[in-house]
Formats: C-alpha cells, sequence, structure tokens
C-alpha cells in the first residue's frame, strides 16, 4: 500500500518568456516528501523557497516537470482522473476576498459541489455541513463583503470542506488577517485535523508550524528539514541561516540556556514555557 | 463614503410579488413591454397603467422608491417632449408663433410617449426592486440556456454577472483606499478644471487595474481547485418552482395584452 501523498524527486521550474532568450527559474529541484493521512504538516520557507509552488503541485495546478506526484495511487499529470484529485485535495489560498465566487455565502460554499455535479437535496445537506464545522452557519445568507477577514476565510475553507476532502493544503491563509482572524483559522485547522483531515499548511508563522504534528522546512528549492516541531525547532541556527525564525519561546529559552540556566532547549509553546520556568524559579526557592 | 453605495435596486420583502419565480417575472417583464409598444392609443396605455397599478400595490413598494426610479431619465422624457412638441406640424393648430407650430397631434404624441416611457421605467424597477441580483441573474441564465444549442453562451454569461456583483463591493473598497493613499501623498483629486481632474484619476485607475487583475487570476485559480469547469453538468443548490401563482400572473398578462390588442381594434384614442 502506497501512501496517501507521494512526492518523488518533482522538478519544478518557472520559464520566463520576457526575458531574451527565455530564462529558466527553477523552484523544486528534486523534491520528496510523503504525507500520511490524518498527519497535519506544516511547510515553512522564506518568500521564494518553493512552498507555495510545492503546494500547487498537490492537486494538479502545477504539474513536475520531472519526477511524479502521487495521490491517493492517482498521478496528478493523469488528465482523467483531474477532478478526483481536486476532489480528494482542496486547496485555500491567501486573500480570502479572491476566492468567493458568490454573492451569498450559502451559494459560495455550494459552488464546488454544482461543479462537480451532486443533487440539490445533498448540496443543501453538505453546505449547512460545512457550515457548522467552520462556525459559520448563521452567516449563511449574508453578503461575503461584509464579513471579516477571518470569517471569509472560513468561508473559503467551508467551500473547500463541502467536497468532503481527504486532505486540505492553505497556502498562507492567516497572512492577511488579523491576530483575531488568525486565531479563528487556527481553531479551524485544529479541529479539521482532529476529525481526520490530512492538513498540509504553508506558513511563515512559527508558532503556527509549531502547532502542527510534522514540521517541513524549505529552503532554496530543496527540503532541508523535515521532523516533529520540537526537533525542527530546537535547530535554531540552522533555522536563522535560512531566514527563518524559531518562536519566541524557542528564542527565549535558548537565549537563557546560553546564559548557562539549565533548561531543556525544544519548548515551543507558552505553556511550556511558563511551566518549565515555575519550575524552575520553585527549585530555586 | 463611496462603500455605502447599494448595488442594485433591490427592496427585500415578501410580498406576492417578490415570491413570483424570478424566470416568469422575467418573461412577465417582457411581456409588458411588448404591451406598451402594441398600446396605439391611451385606452391601451391606460391597461399598461392598470396592469402596472397592481403589480406596485401588491410589492408593496414604497411610491417615493417608484419616483426616484424615474429621475434619472427625467431628461430623456422632457427631451423627446420638446421634440415631438415643436417637430410634429400635422393637425390642428393651437398656437403659432413666428416659426413656432404647436399642434394637437404634437400634444397628443408628447403625452403618449411620456407615459409610455415612465410606464417601461416603472415596469422594470418593479422587477429589479423585487429580485435579488443574484436570482435575476440565475433566471437568466435558465431563460436563456435553450440558446445553448446555438452556441449562445448563458451560463458564462450569468457567471461574469455574479463575479462582477461579488467583486463590485470589493472593487469600491480598493479604490477608496488607494484614493486615500494617493491623497496622503499629496494628490490632488478635487480641483482644477474637468482635464485636470480626469488626469488625476490615473494614479487611482492604474493601481486598481493592476490590483483587479491579479484577483482575477487568484479567484481563476481557486475556482479551478474547487472543480469549475464549465456550465456543463452543473447542478444548483436553489431550484426554481413555479407555483400556481406563477401561471395565474402569466394568465393575468396575456389577457392584458388581449384587451390592448382589442381596444387598439375598437376604440383606438
Amino acid at each position: 500500500m502506497s501512501e496517501f501523498i507521494e512526492i518523488k524527486d518533482v522538478v519544478f521550474s518557472y520559464v520566463n518568456e520576457y526575458d531574451d532568450p527565455p530564462t529558466k527559474n527553477v523552484v523544486l529541484k528534486g523534491v520528496s516528501l510523503e504525507i500520511k493521512k490524518g498527519e497535519f504538516v506544516a511547510v515553512l520557507g522564506h518568500n521564494g523557497s518553493g512552498k507555495s509552488t510545492l503546494a500547487k503541485l498537490l492537486n494538479a495546478i502545477n504539474l513536475p516537470e520531472s519526477g511524479e506526484v502521487l495521490i491517493n495511487g492517482m498521478n496528478t499529470a493523469d488528465e482523467e482522473r483531474l477532478y478526483d484529485i481536486r476532489k480528494t485535495v482542496g486547496m485555500v489560498f491567501q486573500n480570502p476576498d479572491n476566492q468567493i465566487v458568490a454573492t451569498v455565502v450559502e451559494e459560495d460554499v455550494a459552488f464546488a459541489l454544482e461543479n462537480i455535479g451532486v443533487e440539490p437535496s445533498e448540496i443543501r445537506r453538505r453546505v449547512d455541513e460545512a457550515l457548522e464545522t467552520v462556525g459559520m452557519y448563521s452567516y449563511r445568507e449574508h453578503a461575503p463583503h461584509k464579513l471579516s477577514g477571518g470569517q471569509k476565510q472560513r468561508i473559503a475553507i467551508a467551500g473547500v470542506l463541502a467536497m468532503q476532502p481527504e486532505c486540505i493544503v492553505m497556502d498562507e491563509p492567516t497572512a492577511m488577517l488579523d491576530p483575531i482572524g488568525r486565531r479563528e483559522i487556527m481553531n479551524t485547522i485544529k479541529q479539521l485535523n482532529a476529525a481526520g483531515v490530512t492538513i498540509v499548511l504553508i506558513t511563515h508563522y512559527m508558532d503556527e508550524a509549531a502547532m502542527a504534528g510534522r514540521v517541513v522546512v524549505m529552503d532554496n528549492g530543496s527540503i532541508i528539514a523535515d521532523d516533529t516541531p520540537k526537533k525542527v525547532f530546537s535547530k535554531a541556527e540552522m533555522l536563522k541561516s535560512v531566514g527563518l525564525d524559531v518562536p519566541n519561546v524557542t528564542e527565549l529559552t535558548h537565549a537563557l540556556i546560553k546564559e548557562g540556566i539549565s533548561l531543556p532547549d525544544d519548548i515551543i509553546s507558552e505553556d511550556e514555557c511558563v511551566e518549565c520556568l515555575y519550575d524552575l524559579l520553585k527549585k530555586g526557592e | 463614503m463611496i462603500k455605502d453605495i447599494t448595488i442594485g435596486q433591490f427592496f427585500p420583502g415578501q410580498s406576492v410579488i417578490h415570491r413570483l419565480d424570478p424566470r416568469m417575472k422575467l418573461l412577465i417583464t417582457v411581456l409588458y413591454i411588448v404591451m406598451l409598444f402594441i398600446a396605439k392609443g391611451f385606452s391601451g396605455l391606460g391597461a399598461g397603467v392598470i396592469f402596472m397599478l397592481i403589480g406596485f400595490l401588491l410589492s408593496g413598494i414604497p411610491i417615493k422608491m417608484m419616483l426616484k426610479s424615474v429621475k434619472p431619465i427625467l431628461p430623456i422624457i422632457i427631451f423627446t417632449g420638446i421634440l415631438n412638441l415643436f417637430f410634429i406640424t400635422s393637425g390642428n393648430i393651437i398656437f403659432e408663433w413666428k416659426f413656432i407650430k404647436i399642434t394637437d397631434n404634437g400634444l397628443r404624441t408628447m403625452a403618449f410617449m411620456a407615459i409610455r416611457i415612465i410606464l417601461l421605467i416603472f415596469g422594470t424597477s418593479l422587477l429589479t426592486y423585487t429580485t435579488s441580483p443574484i436570482t435575476l441573474t440565475d433566471a437568466i441564465e435558465r431563460v436563456l440556456s435553450p440558446l445553448k444549442i446555438i452556441k449562445f453562451p448563458a451560463h458564462e454569461i450569468a457567471m461574469m454577472m455574479t463575479i462582477a456583483l461579488r467583486f463590485i463591493p470589493t472593487l469600491i473598497e480598493e479604490t477608496d483606499k488607494i484614493m486615500s493613499a494617493q491623497k496622503a501623498r499629496g494628490a490632488d483629486l478635487e480641483s482644477g478644471n474637468l482635464i485636470r481632474r480626469a488626469k488625476a484619476l490615473i494614479p487611482i485607475l492604474i493601481p486598481l487595474f493592476v490590483s483587479a487583475f491579479r484577483r482575477a487570476e487568484d479567484l481563476a485559480l481557486a475556482m479551478e481547485c474547487r472543480c469549475y469547469r464549465g456550465g456543463e453538468g452543473r447542478t444548483r443548490l436553489k431550484q426554481l418552482k413555479t407555483a400556481p401563482r406563477d401561471y395565474f400572473a402569466l394568465a393575468l398578462t396575456v389577457i392584458f395584452i388581449a384587451a390592448i390588442i382589442l381596444l387598439n381594434r375598437y376604440s383606438p384614442i
């Protein structure tokens, strides 16, 4: 049995046709990655590291130049399975405004289902269900432009969720949101993952990546780290060398360790940090 | 603020007219326009007035809103009125001064035309007041869908209208932001003559266009990710159902048309 998502040795490049002669910009240089069903994977990387390109490979928006991408054993290059692949792997983008099609919330959530040709009564059921899941059911008859950023993004997630995908890829879904909106989205993501949906979260926020079960770090078109958040963030020097930060709490504990205070070096959440410091101070009494 | 502009003129309500099947409303509006154009005399127009009044009274739309809808085309009514008054020279002369001649025929045509235009506007406003833009778009798609046989892009047109409606508020908001940004950098948008002001709009329009293109690209991608592949094999969340009242309304319209044809024949004043 093969893995749920298999990326094998993928090379991808954009051709700049306006240059003379056309220049090729290699974005992914032989990337391999396997994702199991139900995982929550965060992909980190600074701008231009190829993380968004990687995301778009997962539902056949981008096709690999060489190598292959298999979703549930379906090759993304196989045009006949295109819509099966897109039904399996849904995608949510950065700007909530630019992914909402209809002028009424529920109509927008129904959009994908209308496209696939689902029966009206079933559409109704799934739309209601998706809206309940993201906690936007009471807004179903509102106009999207009157909602907040976080609410709009949750509508966008509901629109993808209604397809009942096995995996949702999110390309920096919180980048344009305020802190409240970010928290709303992160809660929704955690809740979806708990319900068994595989999540691939592209982000450059370290604290978001810290919530994942696995962190993949990309730099310059290749994967340079792939491990649990604790292990990845303990390599603070490596992350800094590729232009990334570590979560604030990790930065703090590392600084304290340098000063000779004995703390574990794999702290990634605030609660954990508070607890360790509390214990430490108690011992010092 | 520009943000406050309401899109479309939809006046939400629960009246019979609101609840009519939008396809039927569209068809009845077309028949109503036909009705107004086949009426040859005031008696026929009178029937049109009665028909419009029935719809208006049932819809519960305030009279103020109906009058407001005529306001923008008032100049056109006045202009055609003047043309008719001065340039129709047949019939009995009522008033003559130097080269100006006003005849009873001219007066008649002026009144006839004015009433007809006002009725047209009232009728079509009634349609847009009682039908939300999205429902209307939906109805247009369904009414035009038989034309798909001759490759008429009914679905594409409806999709374009929906997206346009969806993005108008977003782009208005964006325009507002760009204007503030340019003003903050010292752009002067409010003084000078017409040409200067038009020129001052360029630094607003260019960023707006660039961003609209970017949005279009994003939206296309998002639509593709949600399995969009044109109108073929699409189902709809909301099914339109015709109720007995729809057929009653249609029957009433047909009766009015028949009445106008008869009035044209037997009482052509």
